[in-house]
């Protein structure tokens, strides 16, 4: 088990809007260092907003969002960039460069970070890319690499810096079963490839085998808040529970959700 | 028809906040090339994307303009037997003022349409968060270079156009048109001084740097997958088309007040 401290993520109380769309309504969570807290709910209801929010690509109407005690609001650009230098984030398409080849992606961060010597860079590109099972694919553009290919690509150029911080956002939308649960062994692996930093992972997703594989802890979000929060356990033991020993409305809606019912008090999104 | 007033209204707000948010971008990109230089390799690519590739185009607008503005013209002046009278309109008129804005409407058409399309299209993808999780400003990377490169090469591109507009006029004027080419270029050195050269030069570096700052504005604000890029390439386009002859009125008026030379 990783060990957990302080807490690297805290939000309070913070609201979201876009136009007349409330997407988060007072969401209040905490993430401690060095766990893996995974965020599970319905499409649209405002985890991959939670992540943006925590890595400051957006602002939080009210509340506030804090990185190690500090309010990632406040921060200043260049406190902003060093946060961010700490952190990394797995976007749902990927997100690659597509007018870079894998290698040169892999090496963005790096070379970013300063980092001049090519021989080093190299060597960690083809580290990270035999990481995550893509030898020999530095020279390769984006386009050929096919979905679950990219998205591995994608992870390697997200651990090449070794963060503190990794941010997963819908990691295996899209792949099929047996390439999610290789995502899902590829961030158990991370984890334990970084256990010398204690890196802390969050990973949202709506596939409860991945959460269930990766989590300490999962947090379910519904309507821009939280409805429930626990060990991966917890939800495996509510799945299993008889319909008539829920004991309220939240643990109505666990249920529905992690046994992917359409019915129940979680109305399916028709838009 | 309070409906149509709200709208204008609305639009006339939109426009308005759009060209607030182009000044801004405009000095956020000052402030990046006084704090760091361009990466190399992609201020590069740029100028080889803007300059290399669009000189074909350039040259074949150049050209056509300056055969056409010659062959009617000539007719025109013919009636009035000051057939030479070709030669200053042609350069005159290509110097300062087709040159810049036939050059600046075709690099929009271009080079603008592509930088929005690929802004575009690395926005929705999420790959201009991605560069801005890894510490890396996207006005920095990605703004910087397209603008710099836009502003040092649209007066060259423009030199090219209107060498090539003067050449292909003044050929058809003597050789198909038969006028003296002694007269020609006499009349044409007498309307044209260094201020015109001027005035073309400082016009096409505003309308590459303006029509740059457009697209790229459109492109990193892009939303809403493919529909979205296909919107915001039509509009960057549409805007930098329309803020180059407005801007070409704008600075026709204030440089002609500066002109030492009087307008004449």
């Amino acid at each position: 088990m990783s060990q957990q401290t302080a807490n690297i993520i805290e939000m309070k109380d913070v609201y979201k809007s876009f136009g007349t769309l409330h997407v988060l309504r007072g969401i209040s969570l905490e993430v401690k260092k060095g766990e893996t807290l995974v965020i599970i709910g319905q499409s649209g209801t405002g985890k991959s907003v939670t992540l943006r929010l925590m890595i400051g690509l957006l602002v939080q109407d009210s509340g506030d969002v804090f990185f190690e005690g500090n309010s990632v609001k406040d921060m200043d650009e260049f406190a902003l960039v060093s946060m961010r230098k700490r952190m990394s984030m797995l976007f749902q398409g990927g997100a690659l460069f597509d007018s870079l080849t894998v290698g040169e992606n892999v090496a963005f961060g790096l070379r970013a970070q300063g980092e001049k010597d090519e021989a080093k860079i190299r060597s960690i590109v083809t580290e990270r890319l035999g990481q995550v099972g893509l030898p020999g694919t530095e020279d390769k553009m984006p386009s050929e690499l096919s979905g679950g290919m990219k998205k591995r690509a994608a992870l390697a150029r997200s651990i090449a810096e070794m963060p503190e911080l990794i941010l997963y956002d819908e990691p295996t939308t899209g792949l099929d079963p047996i390439m999610s649960d290789a995502i899902a062994d590829l961030i158990l692996e991370t984890r334990a490839a970084l256990k010398d930093m204690n890196v802390t992972s969050i990973v949202v997703t709506h596939d409860m085998h991945v959460a269930t594989k990766t989590a300490d802890r999962i947090v379910m979000l519904h309507g821009g808040n939280v409805v429930g929060e626990g060990p991966p356990e917890y939800f495996e033991e509510i799945r299993e529970r008889d319909k008539n020993n829920l004991k309220s409305k939240q643990e109505e809606m666990i249920r529905q959700f992690v046994r992917g019912e359409a019915v129940g008090p979680i109305m399916p999104q028709t838009s | 028809m309070l409906d149509k007033i709200q709208e204008l209204g609305g639009g006339i707000t939109d426009g308005l906040r759009g060209v607030g948010r182009v000044f801004f971008l405009f000095t956020d990109t000052v402030k990046w090339l006084f704090r760091s230089l361009p990466i190399f390799r992609v201020l590069l690519w740029q100028l080889y994307f803007i300059g290399v590739q669009s000189i074909p185009v350039i040259i074949t607008t150049g050209a056509f303009t300056g055969l056409v503005l010659a062959y009617e013209s000539y007719f025109q002046f013919q009636k009035l037997g000051v057939t030479s009278w070709v030669g200053p309109l042609v350069a005159v008129s290509l110097v300062s003022q087709l040159g810049p804005v036939l050059s600046g409407l075709m690099l929009a058409g271009r080079v603008g349409g592509a930088m929005a399309a690929e802004l575009g299209t690395m926005a929705v993808t999420e790959q201009i968060d991605a560069l801005e999780t890894m510490g890396t400003d996207p006005v920095y990377y990605l703004v910087l270079p397209r603008v710099l490169a836009s502003t040092l090469l649209a007066p060259l591109l423009n030199a090219f156009a209107t060498f090539v507009g003067i050449a292909a006029g003044f050929t058809l004027t003597i050789y198909g048109l038969g006028v003296d080419p002694h007269f020609l270029f006499k009349e044409t050195f007498k309307f044209l001084d260094w201020y015109d050269f001027l005035v073309g030069i400082v016009k096409a570096g505003v309308f590459g740097c303006v029509m740059s700052l457009i697209c790229c504005y459109k492109g990193i604000n892009t939303r809403g997958g493919a529909e979205g890029v296909g919107k915001a390439t039509t509009e960057a386009n549409v805007a930098s088309c329309i803020t180059i002859l407005m801007l070409n009125l704008f600075l026709t008026m204030v440089l002609m007040l500066l002109d030492p030379f009087g307008g004449k």
